[in-house]
């Protein structure tokens, strides 16, 4: 019993439940949908979605919220997946023609008004544009993390929400632009080689950012003396873990997106191909894209 | 690459900068931040409270629990230092102590601790589930440690002492090391403006 009362929310948050609530919604009936066109899609699909779903859930709805609102490293995790780990798993399990499919259709004309399409596609490639969203990647870690602003951020229920939120829709967009397939980018599409770059490039200010909070000697966030931690562990543990989690796998998530990129081009590069394959004489060598 | 490695130098030199202001003073503004007063317990006299109760007065909200070894007596203590300073304007003041650990803090132990601090000083004592309503609302946290072979133990809880205007709205929060002369003229200026 006590492991069923610590799935339930800490702090129950209508708009964080509405909100993954709608996305399950529009994913299943888009499922429905398409199946009934007889449209099949492999259900690693749904998996992959449903993980990344449950991850970001998990780590915002839960009693993990609590231990991540008083334990510095803990709240490291839990950007490290809304940040990093659940929107790669939400971007990689390919989810837009599924959610297209679930939205009703009088929502999907109400987007398309003109009115509402321009400044949403305007803002969107806003913050696609590949200097934009890496400086936004970057900058929102080090925005939360300046002491004073953190120590607000873990004092106030509505900043904390922010924080949070701020966090898992920047790595929605930011991963959508250096994973999704380029065909799928439309408009904003960005090359790979230049996705590999700015990989390489957010990188490097976490890998900064990290190792100084790892090892620097000063007790930097000191919200969590005064508001309580989780349980006993000493404050510089705390803080050495948390620049640990934010220097390594952080940053590590850079080469496993590397990783996704070399898939993506190997695949373009084997589709390009593809048709010489049925060609019965064999020949490949040197044949035109 | 030389434009980054000038905004990781500028964003260091940015946290050192704010580390340094915040161990300057152990005092904060939150008033938008924390929520305002609001809690349903019980007095060290068995009443049943809510803020409603200290309308009117300007409120120390601090958990704590009577068997804790430093922090409370020393915070409770500094509160004290702090509203004898302030001379007959002190009745206008009260501290609310809130136990985190209700089972070994009865009401007569309660009352008995909270007493030998003043007049001003309240013992507050509720069930787990309005204990659970206020941690959450403060966003504070309290943790048993591991008995020992008496079956003593500590508790872990934080070290804030939120402060309240006579409206319940949020004030200050006072860290541990706030010297009493600092606060008392910091609840002299909430208790001026009304």
């Amino acid at each position: 019993m006590q492991y069923l009362s610590d799935l339930l929310p800490w702090q129950f948050s209508p708009t964080t439940c509405a909100v993954f609530g709608l996305a399950l919604a529009l994913y299943v009936r888009g499922w429905a949908v398409l199946r009934r066109a007889r449209i099949r899609i492999r259900s690693w699909r749904a998996l992959v979605f449903g993980l990344g779903l449950a991850l970001n859930y998990a780590v915002m709805q839960t009693y993990f919220d609590f231990l991540a609102q008083h334990m510095f490293w803990v709240h490291r995790l839990q950007h490290l997946i809304l940040h990093h780990v659940g929107p790669t798993l939400l971007i990689l399990s390919a989810p837009v023609p599924i959610l297209r499919a679930g939205i009703p259709a009088p929502l999907w004309r109400l987007l398309n008004v003109p009115w509402v399409r321009t400044p949403l596609r305007r803002l969107w490639h806003a913050l696609q544009h590949p200097l934009i969203a890496p400086v936004l990647f970057v900058g929102l870690i080090y925005f939360w993390l300046i002491p004073s602003v953190h120590f607000d951020a873990m004092l106030d229920t509505r900043r904390y929400e922010l924080m949070n939120w701020s966090m898992l829709l920047d790595g929605i967009l930011f991963w959508w632009l250096m994973l999704a397939p380029r065909e799928a980018q439309g408009a904003s599409a960005l090359r790979y080689g230049a996705r590999c770059i700015v990989l390489t490039a957010v990188a490097l200010p976490q890998i900064v950012i990290g190792a100084y909070i790892a090892l620097t000697t000063r007790q930097l966030y000191s919200i969590y003396a005064v508001c309580g931690r989780a349980w006993a562990i000493s404050p510089m543990l705390d803080q050495q873990i948390g620049g640990l989690l934010t220097w390594i796998p952080a940053a590590m998530m850079s080469a496993v997106g590397g990783i996704v990129v070399i898939y993506r081009v190997l695949s373009e590069e084997r589709r390009r191909l593809a048709p010489e394959a049925t060609d019965p004489s064999g020949a490949s060598a040197g044949a035109p894209a | 690459m030389r434009v980054r490695a000038l905004a990781g130098v500028l964003a260091l030199l940015l946290v050192g900068g704010c580390v340094q202001r915040q161990l300057g003073h152990h005092l904060t503004n939150v008033a938008g931040l924390v929520a305002p007063l609001q809690f349903h317990m019980n007095d060290q006299n068995g009443a049943a409270v809510t803020a409603a109760d200290y309308r009117g007065r300007v409120v120390l909200l601090y958990f704590g629990y009577t068997h804790c070894p430093d922090a409370c007596p020393l915070t409770l203590s500094t509160l004290a230092d702090a509203i004898s300073q302030l001379g007959a304007e002190g009745h206008r003041v009260r501290v609310l102590f809130v136990t985190v650990d209700p089972r070994r803090d009865t009401l007569p132990v309660l009352k008995r601790y909270v007493n030998d601090f003043g007049p001003q000083f309240v013992g507050l004592r509720g069930t787990h589930a309005q204990l659970t309503r206020m941690i959450k609302r403060y966003r504070v946290s309290y943790h048993y440690e591991k008995p020992d072979a008496s079956g003593a133990y500590e508790v872990d809880h934080s070290s804030a002492v939120f402060i309240f205007g006579p409206r319940g709205q949020a004030r200050l929060l006072a860290q541990t090391g706030a010297p009493a002369s600092v606060i008392a003229a910091k609840l002299r200026h909430l208790l001026a403006a009304g």
